[in-house]
């Protein structure tokens, strides 16, 4: 790696040792250069949670991201992950990263799967800072990745953390809603929504004019299963938009229980559960 | 020897052609960013003095004068309302205020958060008693939580001609109504459940029966959903039997207010409606923003600017519907 040639050379001239205290405060995450390009940020989280793995990019044939080109509302940008599981046998999607690099949480999300999920797919909105590449890596059961990106043009999404009504946001919190397509078809993928009522954000220092403070507040993890198996998890924060909103899969063998157990960063617990009869829903 | 003194000749013409051009380009830049007159002002009913900002988003050419701001003359002082998108055309409004009366400005009154009608009231802050702020009793906490973002955004849209724009909260926060006296001309405000921000106020003068809705009402520019869809509908339908004697809107010109409120209503309940079809029919947000409320495209300005964005805001709300 370029980083560590720079650090094992020596300086033999004063440029020389410029150019080795710029790497190494880049390197720190001090410099102003830090940021200068996704490069450096990715290079960062991929180091961070995948170490040294072999990491297929452009690997359209295993995961898709679907994001606008332009975003209409940086608060909130949808996106669609579509993955295809390789045909071998007892390999299937177990995990899904999600990553924006320009965000000030570049890692955003990290959904996992079981072969209940049926299809390791998911749809969600995010909120996005500054015009970035997103990056959706898949890893297999037998741990192997696969990397796609899109490039976004929005700003402003996580520094615009307030939703449209603070009060009935607050009034809301912790409302959750299943929403399933029906005549649901057992032993098939079927598609489930879970919708969140939750301010997801990230919080602001306390404006000193207007002694006006948001503390931070966001959902930090999701488990849904169905039939008492789990089918779906997620480790988020507030890149997630506001009333976090997912829509993903399961398969039901029979009659049963969907059910999501949320808690956000105040460790507050929220339950909600939908009954699945002979392929009609009931409450 | 003609050779030499030929090209010569050419160099001085180029050089004198490319001075020329400079000084003039210089010239038109130093014109356009010198316009710190007062802001041409129309009086829409006796005291009543209103600017029509350009139907545009803010940049660098406006520097922010995108919304329709004015003030209304007392016997003992003036209420401004809404101050422009930069603290530049808060000083020409200041100037306008100065151009039409002696009297001192005691009220500033914001009527709600967004940036083309707040950033300018750092040029009312002077003088040695500088006028009252006012607004919604939820203003305050929706600049706290915009206010950074609005700064960037400003710097970016407007640049260096935005210099000296701040943020400033209201003094005087307004539950549900308060009536405030110029000096024998009560105005009487009015603060909004969640219609077009979660802050609207709106100003009645009573003296004229002016009404002054700001944005609650939008004409020829885009309606922009920033609140709540069903709760501006719901303002609207209590708008309509009110009976002013004139009404000011936020964008446009309002003159025929029954007429820009009926075409205001249509647009937000086909956005309504076919936000809900298309939620019904499974459809996801994505899919909705591309096929909702094609048919309203051309009687707007700025379609492609906001309806969108309005589309999103609505799946958002109505999603949550049974």
């Amino acid at each position: 790696m370029m980083g560590r040639k720079r650090l094992n050379a020596r300086p033999t001239t004063l440029f020389g040792a410029c150019l080795l205290l710029l790497s190494a405060l880049v390197t720190l995450g001090c410099g102003p250069a830090a940021y200068a390009s996704d490069d450096d940020i990715w290079a960062r989280v991929r180091t961070s949670y995948f170490a040294d793995r072999t990491i297929v990019e452009a690997a359209d044939e295993i995961i898709q991201l679907s994001t606008p080109v332009r975003a209409e509302d940086a608060a909130t940008v949808p996106i669609s992950i579509h993955t295809q599981t390789p045909a071998e046998k007892g390999v299937f999607v177990e995990k899904v990263y999600l990553v924006i690099d320009h965000n000030p949480s570049p890692m955003g999300a990290i959904f996992t799967f079981t072969p209940d999920s049926g299809r390791a797919d998911l749809e969600t909105r995010v909120r996005i800072e500054e015009y970035t590449t997103v990056r959706a890596i898949a890893e297999l059961s037998d741990g192997r990745l696969y990397m796609t990106s899109r490039f976004v043009k929005a700003s402003g999404g996580c520094s615009a953390p307030a939703g449209k009504d603070q009060q009935a946001a607050l009034a809301q919190l912790g409302r959750m809603k299943f929403r399933v397509k029906t005549p649901l078809a057992y032993d098939q993928p079927n598609l489930a929504q879970l919708m969140i009522s939750h301010p997801n954000n990230s919080g602001l220092a306390m404006d000193q004019l207007t002694r006006f403070a948001i503390p931070a507040r966001f959902v930090r993890r999701i488990d849904v299963s169905y039939g008492g198996k789990r089918i779906m998890s997620a480790d988020v924060d507030f890149t997630i938009s506001e009333n976090p909103n997912f829509r993903f899969y399961f398969v039901p063998h029979g009659d049963g229980e969907l059910k999501a157990e949320v808690i956000d960063s105040h460790d507050t617990r929220f339950e909600t559960s939908l009954a699945v009869r002979g392929g009609a829903i009931g409450n | 020897m003609s050779r030499i003194g030929g090209s010569l000749r050419r160099v001085i013409f180029g050089t004198l052609c490319h001075l020329t051009v400079t000084v003039a380009c210089l010239a038109s830049l130093a014109l356009a960013g010198s316009d710190d007159g007062p802001l041409p002002m129309q009086q829409v009913a006796q005291g009543v003095y209103m600017h029509a900002g350009h139907q545009a988003t803010s940049d660098a050419v406006n520097h922010g004068d995108i919304a329709n701001i004015g003030f209304i003359v007392g016997e003992r002082c003036v209420a401004v309302i809404d101050s422009g998108g930069s603290r530049q055309i808060g000083e020409r409004l200041r100037r306008a205020v100065r151009a039409a009366t002696p009297l001192p400005v005691c009220y500033v009154i914001n009527t709600h958060v967004h940036p083309d009608h707040v950033f300018g009231n750092a040029a009312f802050r002077t003088g040695p008693t500088p006028p009252v702020f006012v607004g919604h009793a939820r203003l305050a906490a929706a600049l706290a939580a915009r206010g950074a973002n609005y700064q960037r955004a400003l710097l970016r849209d407007v640049g260096a001609a935005a210099a000296g724009s701040e943020i400033v909260p209201p003094d005087v926060a307004v539950d549900r109504t308060l009536t405030l006296d110029l000096g024998g001309r009560p105005l009487q405000l009015r603060a909004w459940p969640t219609a077009h921000t979660d802050n609207d106020l709106s100003i009645l003068d009573e003296t004229t029966g002016t009404l002054w809705l700001s944005d609650l009402l939008f004409a020829g520019h885009t309606p922009v959903v920033d609140g709540s869809l069903r709760g501006w509908l719901a303002v609207i339908a209590e708008l309509a039997r009110l009976q002013p004697r004139h009404v000011i809107g936020g964008h446009g010109d309002a003159s025929d207010w029954r007429r820009a409120l009926a075409d205001q209503a249509r647009y937000l309940r086909v956005l309504l409606d076919e936000t809900r079809a298309a939620i019904r029919a499974g459809q996801t947000l994505s899919e909705a923003v591309e096929s909702v409320g094609q048919s309203e495209r051309e009687r707007w300005l700025l379609f492609d600017d906001f309806h969108r964005r309005n589309v999103t805001a609505a799946y958002a709300e109505l999603e949550w519907e049974n």
